[in-house]
């Protein structure tokens, strides 16, 4: 029960595009085709949950033991870019087919705030390890949700004639705010 | 005459992070800070010093040893000159600001994975000369203070009815709520392009830069 509250608190009622504003730059850059948008919310997904299993190991058998809480950024950012890093390689090396739909996602994903605000959120809220992979999973699920709703309405919006002054990032962030809003929608699911 | 024209390109380094290259309004960078933090002017303006502060320090530092960092190494290199500052900047607040602290919450260790500062790194501080790359921070910092004080300002007069704390008057409260920002924000850009047309617009792409040379044309 505890788990699942947390699952739908994550994807949706908090979903971290709409509500928490983490991974905005991927939200819009890559928001301009369905199918691109999915392979990257997969993308996101996968190296969310590797992440939020690696930094809850890290913070709990060796930031906490040691009392280094003050190395929780320098660490978990170095851990989630050299992660990124390694499963670019593996995903090339093991299969070719997947690298070529979601490779050229992978690099971006470092700079996603989202993993790293993933990571900082479930050490801030003291999440148990089952839990933390659970809101990693959930936080992805959300992203890749929000993403694909984005591209969906900007393909339609291709053929919309919108004001010449509000082309491109104006109009996407318009309806992100719409979208936002109806999001409210589901806060009375959960409270807190 | 060699020094006149130096004082230029410095003022030049200077001014274009205020307007022509303002780092929300004009590059879309640093969007999630710009965003969630700015429900209050005072919010916003914090934020904006602790990104400038860490902006300034780490692109100083990584202009003096742009040559001991190889290539390859360099995207993990930046990032821990950057974390460090960030860690600084999150406890100096924790410990002075408690209040603007607390509000700010995780969007502080976010500015380590702030496109602006990594971007600049990339771009410019990589490239060029301690004092350059220092005058090029300034500049971008106070553009970005610029534009988060703006949005902060605008979202705290229609969403609370106060200015900085003061003054009272029936509020909208959609604009302090998550929708309210990206709302402002899109209609502020708009109205920026709008400004910008009667000089030359260009187009700007809405993506983070990809600090690895590959890739980003690729995305797009």
């Amino acid at each position: 029960m505890d788990l699942l509250i947390i699952f739908i608190s994550a994807a949706i009622v908090n979903n971290f595009v709409l509500i928490y504003f983490l991974g905005i730059c991927p939200f819009l850059g890559v928001s301009n085709k369905l199918e691109k948008a999915f392979s990257m919310g997969l993308a996101t997904t996968f190296v969310m949950v590797l992440a939020a299993i690696v930094t809850w190991l890290i913070n709990n058998y060796i930031l906490m033991p040691f009392n280094l809480p003050f190395l929780q950024y320098v660490s978990f950012i170095i851990v989630i870019a050299s992660l990124v890093q390694f499963v670019e390689m593996f995903i090339r090396k093991t299969s070719p087919a997947l690298y070529r739909s979601l490779g050229i996602f992978l690099p971006l994903i470092t700079t996603n705030c989202a993993i790293l605000g993933l990571a900082l959120l479930s050490a801030l809220r003291e999440y148990n390890f089952i839990q933390s992979v659970v809101f990693g999973l959930a936080a992805g699920l959300g992203f890749t949700l929000a993403l694909c709703v984005m591209a969906g309405i900007r393909e339609e919006l291709d053929l919309a004639p919108v004001p010449e002054h509000f082309k491109g990032a104006p109009i996407t962030l318009i309806i992100a705010g719409l979208l936002a809003l109806a999001f409210m929608g589901f806060a009375g699911l959960i409270s807190g | 005459m060699a020094k006149i024209k130096v004082k230029h390109t410095l003022f030049f380094e200077f001014v274009k992070g205020l307007w022509d290259e303002s780092p929300v309004f004009r590059q879309l960078l640093g969007m999630c800070p710009t965003l969630a933090v700015t429900t209050s002017a005072i919010n916003g303006f914090s934020m904006g010093m602790a990104t400038s502060f860490v902006l300034i320090c780490s692109s100083v530092i990584i202009s003096i040893v742009r040559k001991l960092i190889p290539s390859q190494v360099r995207i993990a290199s930046y990032i821990v000159v950057i974390a460090t500052f960030v860690t600084m900047a999150d406890l100096f607040l924790k410990g002075n600001f408690p209040e603007i602290s607390k509000a700010l919450g995780p969007f502080v260790p976010l500015i380590v994975v702030n496109c602006i500062i990594l971007g600049r790194a990339e771009v410019f501080a990589s490239r060029h000369s301690v004092i350059p790359a220092f005058v090029d921070a300034l500049g971008m910092g106070i553009g970005f203070i610029l534009a988060l004080t703006v949005l902060g300002t605008i979202r705290e007069i229609l969403g609370s009815g106060t200015i900085f704390g003061f003054l009272q008057f029936e509020p909208m409260v959609i604009m302090i709520l998550p929708g309210g920002a990206f709302i402002t924000l899109g209609l502020l850009i708009a109205f920026i392009n709008y400004l910008k047309d009667k000089t030359k617009r260009e187009e700007v792409a809405p993506a983070c830069p990809v600090p690895y040379g590959s890739g980003a044309s690729e995305v797009k």
